[in-house]
């Protein structure tokens, strides 16, 4: 589904952020990625969802080419793509209802669709009674929960989670994995980045670890080994 | 299409109305801004009104000598009136202006009594010409020194041509119009251009806030368009009701200002001015308002797309 043919990533200090990685991830997988603060796990997001372009190489997505695409049409392609951050990037002026509905929005779908699914979703992640607050009248689970309700309302291809639960306390973390698994488990592929080992080691899926930029490790079945 | 339309202007709306303060401070630095636009106008209203007023003092006065005939006088007259440059010919026959000379000096026995002393009437026929600008008379004066300016019998009908004494007062008082005129129109200029930019970097700052949630709207898959059509409603918005404001408030400023305008600027009532020219006045306030607010969103937003 996604492939990554030698891509560097160098930053003006010359110093590189992901050195010549190649990598493939196949439809409906579960990856986890690991490694230090600095090894490079958020700029392989960050290209994946094409807001920094590589210095060299290739990523496709299926088979477009996505540092190919023109301007104007990289919305369309990121719609494709579920993102959920460790710092939730809700709208702050908007209501959990209307965050979700925004996305929905965007994917033109109708009134009517979103007056359905939005509450649907929001059920699924187990805030139903919280639609109409506005993220800062909600905790961090309920901020990363609204955070996945987006993510996946229109049912995207990809999710792509950059440790999520990182500042979350341990019973919202299992819940938020559990949330994922679950997503994954409906047929989306998810890439998952992360410092927690307990969440590597309960999941038991692939895992790839990163250090200075390189892979230097890619289990199918790992465990959180640094 | 006509869904997201409604998309747009819906979430327009809503951020400016959850977005109050900020939304307030806009509006009323718009307000300011397009104060000033209105101002302007007055100012140069004001101005042409005392201009013309000024303008309008100034004559040329042609004296004729006793022996001029009446019809020769009027000859003299109607070929003035066809002249481009001139606004206006007056005609005081010799009669009217004994009659005149008499009123002036009704309070003067000497003047009088001497004046009764006269077998005739010692004045003569006067024409007091109006140029449509003040840098005009001097070519109304070459015309009357011209031949054809004479009588058809050759002989000289004109006593004396008053602008040659006062040239110099005429020359200046037209520099110094000239000069009102351009000084009025720059200061005026720097004025709205110094506030439209005012205008523009409070919107900047207002949309300088709303930067991350440009970037999450992005990541959310929303195309530009959709991005930036709320920002521009919500800058409509602070527009037009900054130009309401604006309208609303001139009315008791001008009201207040009116009377006192009127004696000191020659005749122009602000407050008539204002009602007799309030549809010009509100195209122009709300058109300014409206441009100024959309096309400072639209540029404002711009620079956080480019990702």
């Amino acid at each position: 589904m996604i492939s990554f043919e030698k891509v560097s990533k160098i930053y003006s200090d010359s110093s590189a952020a992901l050195d010549e990685v190649s990598l493939t991830i196949r439809t409906k997988e579960f990856v986890s990625i690991v490694g230090h603060s600095g090894a490079g796990k958020t700029t392989l997001l960050k290209m994946i969802l094409a807001e920094e372009r590589p210095t060299s190489g290739n990523i496709l997505f299926e088979s477009t080419n996505i540092h190919k695409l023109k301007r104007h049409k990289l919305h369309e392609y990121r719609r494709k793509i579920g993102a959920i951050f460790q710092d939730f990037r809700l709208l702050s002026g908007k209501t959990a209802f209307e965050n979700i509905a925004f996305a929905m929005e965007m994917a033109g779908r109708s009134n009517k669709e979103i007056a359905a699914d939005v509450p649907y979703v929001l059920e699924m992640v187990d805030l139903g009674s919280k639609m109409w607050n506005f993220p800062h009248e909600l905790s961090g689970g309920e901020k990363q929960r609204v955070a996945i309700a987006r993510a996946i309302v229109n049912q995207p291809d990809l999710v792509i989670a950059d440790e999520p639960t990182g500042s979350l306390d341990p019973i919202n973390t299992y819940d938020i994995v559990q949330i994922l698994k679950k997503i994954n488990d409906l047929g989306t592929t998810v890439i998952l980045t992360t410092h927690n080992k307990g969440v590597i080691d309960s999941l038991g899926k692939r895992v790839i670890t990163m250090e200075k930029g390189k892979v230097i490790r890619d289990d199918p079945t790992g465990k959180y080994v640094l | 299409m006509w869904t997201s339309t409604k998309r747009v202007i819906k979430a327009g709306f809503m951020s400016f109305y959850r977005n109050g303060f900020v939304s307030l401070a806009s509006v009323l630095i718009m307000t300011i801004t397009l104060f000033v636009i209105g101002s302007v106008i007055f100012l140069s209203a004001t101005l042409t009104a005392s201009l013309e007023e000024i303008k309008s003092k100034v004559d040329v006065n042609v004296y004729f000598l006793t022996s001029a005939s009446e019809a020769e006088v009027l000859a003299l007259a109607s070929s003035l009136r066809v002249l481009p440059e001139v606004q206006e010919v007056e005609y005081i026959s010799r009669e009217q202006a004994l009659e005149n000379f008499k009123k002036r000096h009704e309070n003067d026995e000497l003047t009088l009594q001497a004046l009764s002393e006269l077998s005739e009437n010692p004045l003569g026929a006067v024409l007091n010409i109006r140029a449509k600008e003040p840098s005009e008379y001097e070519g109304i004066a070459n015309f009357l020194k011209r031949d054809s300016a004479l009588s058809s019998t050759q002989e000289n009908i004109i006593d004396e041509v008053n602008y040659y004494d006062n040239k110099a007062s005429i020359d200046k008082l037209s520099g110094i119009m000239n000069a009102a005129e351009r000084l009025g129109f720059g200061f005026a200029l720097l004025l709205v251009i110094i506030s439209i930019l005012i205008a523009f970097n409070t919107i900047r700052l207002a949309i300088y806030i709303s930067r991350d949630e440009i970037g999450v709207m992005r990541l959310v898959g929303a195309s530009n368009t959709y991005i930036r059509g709320p920002f521009v409603v919500s800058g409509v918005l602070y527009g037009t009701l900054a130009a309401l404001l604006t309208l609303a408030l001139f009315y008791p400023l001008t009201y207040y200002l009116g009377d006192a305008t009127e004696a000191f600027f020659s005749g122009l009532n602000l407050f008539a001015y204002y009602l007799s020219h309030f549809g010009d006045f509100f195209l122009i306030i709300i058109g300014s308002g409206i441009i100024l607010g959309a096309l400072s969103s639209f540029l404002a937003v711009r620079r956080y797309l480019n990702v």
